[in-house]
């Protein structure tokens, strides 16, 4: 069972770019141990949500509570509250100057000032789990989309997280890659990781989520068990997306 | 006694005020360039930080730092360096009654022109930088400092090597205006020559070719350290079962690599 302990909640969350409102009074949170996809149209505003709660978008108006204290206030500690929040890219965004493991150690040592011996064995115990050890003297574009993604996500993990975010990890692989990357993310929900995952895979958050949200326009539509979202939304907006989407 | 004897007479016979002048416009070019380069990169990081969003201290700080910056790039590059020399060179005897020393003064000049063009070719080094880059570091709680230390400059740097050859070579030939203050440079040797053997023809074109040498010399150089920083084409595919093992492999690789 979940736990009720919630990691982070966002509470009337808006974002505007310019006049172009993106997301309005948004109300959600992740809780312990949960795996939550977010999915809809592109341009549902459902990657600024992600974004926003990484801080890599700056939120208009609202709230985000971690750990109880909303970091949007003036003093809290932005620096500790990312490293405790693991981002996953679509375009993985891995360093490029620098080969496999010291992609996973950087954050290590720079950021929580780990040793070099403790950050490498901890970065070799994630690489081994993505199934990317043997790479570790590689350069990023030296690598495949899904090899490159796999290394991403070691990388995150070996920060420890307390919740990952993926922002659309597979829309930029072949599609002979989204499966290793997948199967990888499905490893990790079944560990007991928390995360949150902004997909256009049906499949993935049907089978994998414990939660699905549907956004349109910039709000949250709906959002329950896939079993419930996939097979009997209440919402017409959420049939006719799904409709759409898995008819093709 | 024909041209072509004259240009061996030039070199035999003064080849120690060659040597001189040549070791004086190395000496120049590369501690100009690489101060430069100091001032281009400090420059490019300050202006990257991102503007607070509230008009508060820091905002008002980057403000008047950026400003202050904004004039220094484009006084340096919108007039001549010769005139820069004079009017540094004047300027600081006229004002402090000293007399600088000529080379301290030379240096100074060249390293905050290189500083100026140099600037504005870091600039252009991190926007080029992929936004992704950025957002990666700060996703994992990097700061704007450490995020430009151990992402954004050393791939600013590669890129902008090139560029910063190209500016070296123009500090090489341009260090030759400043003759103008007397710096003892190839060019004013040559001058000098020209007052004891009368054979002006032959003498600039020695000069000629030692400026190309040393030019050629430093661009096939920095073609090789380009080289080097892109480091090897390949990598080694480690075939340990356990992270133990592939610790140990990889530490030995490391050890391979350094030798």
């Amino acid at each position: 069972m979940l736990s009720n302990e919630a990691i982070v909640e966002v509470r009337h969350l808006s974002k505007s770019f310019g006049n172009n409102v993106v997301l309005r009074d948004i109300n959600f949170a992740v809780h312990r141990g949960e795996v939550v996809c977010i999915i809809g149209a592109s341009g549902s505003g459902k990657s600024t949500l992600l974004r926003c709660i990484n801080l890599l978008e700056k939120p208009d108006g609202g709230e985000i509570l971690y750990k109880g204290q909303n970091i949007l206030e003036g003093n809290f500690n932005t620096v500790e509250y990312r490293s405790r929040m693991g981002m996953v890219f679509q375009q993985f965004n891995l360093f490029n100057n620098h080969n496999v493991l010291r992609n996973c150690t950087i954050g290590q040592t720079v950021v929580v000032k780990r040793s070099k011996e403790e950050a490498d064995k901890i970065a070799l115990e994630y690489l081994e789990k993505v199934g990317m050890s043997a790479f570790v003297n590689a350069k990023p574009k030296q690598l495949s989309g899904g090899q490159k993604q796999r290394v991403a996500i070691a990388r995150a993990l070996s920060m420890q997280p307390d919740a990952l975010l993926f922002d659309e990890p597979t829309s930029a692989l072949d599609p002979e890659m989204v499966g290793e990357v997948l199967l990888v993310m499905r490893d990790l929900a079944s560990s007991g990781m928390t995360m949150v995952v902004v997909t256009h895979e049906m499949q993935f958050a049907r089978e994998v989520a414990d939660r699905v949200v549907f956004m349109d326009g910039g709000v949250i539509v709906e959002e329950g068990p896939p079993e419930i979202i996939f097979e009997r939304p209440k919402m017409e907006r959420t049939r006719t997306f799904l409709r759409r989407t898995l008819a093709s | 006694m024909n041209s072509l004897q004259f240009i061996i007479k030039v070199i035999v016979e003064y080849w120690p005020y060659l040597l001189r002048g040549v070791g004086y416009t190395m000496l120049l070019s590369i501690s100009g360039t690489i101060v430069g380069f100091a001032i281009g990169l400090l420059v490019g990081v300050v202006r990257s930080i991102p503007m607070p969003d509230k008009k508060n201290a820091l905002w008002w700080l980057l403000k008047i730092v950026n400003t202050l910056i904004g004039v220094y790039v484009e006084v340096f590059r919108c007039t001549p360096m010769i005139v820069q020399a004079m009017v540094i060179y004047y300027g600081i005897a006229m004002l402090t009654g000293f007399e600088v020393d000529r080379l301290l003064a030379g240096f100074i000049i060249i390293s905050i022109n290189t500083g100026a063009y140099m600037a504005e070719i870091v600039r252009g080094g991190i926007m080029s930088i992929d936004q992704g880059q950025f957002e990666a570091a700060h996703a994992i709680g990097m700061t704007h400092w450490q995020t430009m230390v151990h992402v954004i400059i050393p791939q600013a740097v590669r890129n902008i090597l090139p560029a910063t050859g190209n500016e070296f070579v123009i500090n090489i030939k341009d260090s030759s205006v400043l003759m103008v203050i007397t710096v003892t440079e190839l060019f004013y040797y040559g001058k000098i020559i020209i007052t004891l053997n009368y054979r002006a023809f032959e003498t600039y074109l020695v000069i000629a070719a030692i400026y190309f040498i040393l030019t050629f010399s430093i661009t096939r150089l920095l073609r090789f350290i380009e080289r080097r920083l892109d480091g090897p084409k390949t990598y080694d595919i480690l075939h340990s079962g356990t992270s133990a093992e592939a610790v140990v492999e990889a530490m030995a690789l490391e050890a391979k690599n350094v030798k």
